[in-house]
This record gives structure tokens, C-alpha cells and sequence, in this order.
């Protein structure tokens, strides 16, 4: 019989958070039906931005529920749309595909999780993790600083290996934004109605 | 070890992103859908992310790499929106000039 008192609310949401992501991943997995498969990822997708927000990252996590769930799974979600005809909403796999995928996926997952509990400093928890949320002063400013080139959180980090590898991130951020850019104007390109050409040319 | 009772650390983190990354795996190997495939590409993407993460963070271990899990969880992240908005312009491409999006038909290039 467990007392309420001891249950450790950062690890029932953890169990709970990732519980929910791993099953919706399967369910992604298992169904063949592609509209239930889009609505398990939704369900997966906001499962790890919780996650996220247990790990202390909060704006990722948002971002994860904005970007992820706001806009690219719409995207895909119109993409089934479209393409959303009866021959196509369900496609059987061959079993002789599932069981080489079965074959291969247990052993990638036997490898990572071998890995993930190999390492002493990973599989031991912070001993102060309970008094550690009231401390830490929750604020996005570092990582908008992080992005524009200056990395104020610097002053916090003790190792100094870590310290000399902490630079800031304008350059990637200036190549991802016109990445996205020529990516979306490129997408738009593709994705045209080809009558619309033809009357063009013609 | 009660997992209610012991608070959790990175590999339980590692953990959680390895299964999300082999049912994405599975997921592009098994699914004849197009964008099944994407689907699984996802959620490859999302287990490499609560990985980064994870190692990020300081609440679950001493010598966290600060900030930088965080900042390329948010590269990987627009990256991963530019990547489905072109795979799905090419699957739609595909979808007008073949009628079909079982990637099994797109054998034209073959040798």
C-alpha cells in the first residue's frame, strides 16, 4: 500500500506524460487507418511537450504545441485530406515487412536502451531535485539572448569544458529563418495546381 | 525500485526517446502510405528531441549541458516543420501526376 504523501509528483507525471507518448506512438504504429494514425501523433506530440515540461523546458514545450501540433500536423492533416481516397485511407502491410521490421526495430531498440542505462551519471538522479524548482527564476530571456548571440546563462555553468564550447546561435538562427523562408515559398511552388500552368503556357 | 516513490533521472528521459524513435523507424519501414511515412519521420525527429532535452536539463542530473539541448531542440524543431511542408508539396506532386500514394508505385526510377 502506498502512502499518498510519498509519491513523488514529479515522477507520477513523468510515468503519466510518458505512458501516454509511447502508447499513442504505437498507436501510430499499429493502425492502418492514416486518419487515426494522424490523431495518435497529435495525442504523442502533446504527450512529449508535457515531457518537456517536466525536463524544465518550458518554452520548448510550448513552441513543440505551437509549431508541432499548431502547424505541422494541420499540414499533414490536409495532406490526408486530399489524398483521402477509400483505396488509400487503409494500405495493408505484407507480413514478412513486419517481421524484418520487427527485427530490426527490437534490435535498434534493444541498442538504445542498452545505452540510454550504461552511463552512472545518467542513471542517478539529482539527490536536490525537490528543492531545485522553487530556486531556479523561470524566464525565456536567456534563450531569446541564446539566439540573438549572447549566451547570459554562461555564468551559471561550473564545468569549465561546458563553458568553452557555450556560444550563441545567431548565425544558426539567421540560416534556419531564410531556411524556412525559401523552404515555404519552394513548398508553395511544388504543391501548385498544374491547369493553372498549362493555361499559362497555353 | 518504486518508479512513484523515486524521482527519475536521464535515462528514463533516454528511454522514452529510444521507443519514440523505434516506432518511428518501424513506422517509415512498414507503412505504404506516403505520408505514413512522414508520420514516422516525426517521430523520429521527437525521440532525438526529448533526448536533447533531456541532456539539457538541470533538474535531472549535476552537469547538464544548459541551454544548448534546449536551443537545437528548437532548431530541430523548424527544421522539422520545413521538412513536412516540402515532403508533403512533393507527396502531393506525386499524388497529381501518378494517382496513387502507395510509395511502392514510385518505381519509375528504377535501374
Amino acid at each position: 500500500m502506498l502512502l499518498w504523501g510519498a509519491i513523488n509528483w514529479h515522477s507520477f507525471f513523468f510515468l503519466l506524460f510518458s505512458l501516454i507518448a509511447c502508447a499513442a506512438a504505437m498507436g501510430v504504429l499499429f493502425s492502418g487507418n492514416v486518419v487515426r494514425m494522424a490523431a495518435h501523433l497529435i495525442v504523442s506530440l502533446a504527450a512529449t511537450a508535457g515531457l518537456f515540461f517536466l525536463a524544465g523546458a518550458e518554452f520548448v514545450g510550448v513552441m513543440q504545441i505551437m509549431i508541432y501540433v499548431g502547424g505541422t500536423l494541420v499540414l499533414l492533416i490536409f495532406g490526408v485530406m486530399l489524398t483521402a481516397q477509400a483505396t488509400f485511407v487503409s494500405m495493408k502491410t505484407r507480413a514478412g515487412e513486419w517481421v524484418v521490421a520487427a527485427i530490426v526495430g527490437g534490435t535498434l531498440f534493444f541498442l538504445l536502451a542498452q545505452a540510454a542505462f550504461s552511463v552512472d551519471q545518467w542513471r542517478t538522479p539529482r539527490a536536490d531535485q525537490a528543492d531545485l524548482a522553487a530556486g531556479v527564476s523561470k524566464s525565456s530571456a536567456p534563450l531569446g539572448l541564446g539566439l540573438l548571440g549572447v549566451r547570459v546563462d554562461k555564468l551559471d555553468q561550473t564545468d569549465d569544458r561546458i563553458r568553452g564550447g557555450m556560444s550563441g546561435y545567431l548565425l544558426p538562427f539567421e540560416i534556419v529563418s531564410m531556411h524556412l523562408l525559401v523552404v515555404l515559398i519552394g513548398a508553395a511552388y511544388l504543391a501548385r495546381s498544374k491547369k493553372r500552368a498549362a493555361v499559362g503556357q497555353g | 525500485m518504486n518508479p512513484l516513490t523515486n524521482p527519475v533521472g536521464v535515462s528514463h528521459f533516454l528511454l522514452v526517446g529510444a521507443v519514440l524513435f523505434v516506432t518511428g523507424v518501424v513506422c517509415m519501414a512498414t507503412k505504404r502510405n506516403t505520408l505514413g511515412v512522414l508520420m514516422g519521420i516525426e517521430l523520429v525527429l521527437n525521440g532525438a528531441n526529448v533526448n536533447f532535452v533531456a541532456f539539457g536539463s538541470s533538474y535531472l542530473r549535476e552537469q547538464s549541458l544548459g541551454l544548448d539541448g534546449q536551443f537545437i531542440a528548437l532548431f530541430v524543431i523548424v527544421l522539422a516543420a520545413a521538412e513536412a511542408a516540402v515532403a508533403l508539396a512533393i507527396a502531393l506532386n506525386f499524388y497529381n501526376n501518378h494517382a496513387t500514394i502507395d510509395v511502392d508505385k514510385a518505381d519509375e526510377l528504377k535501374g
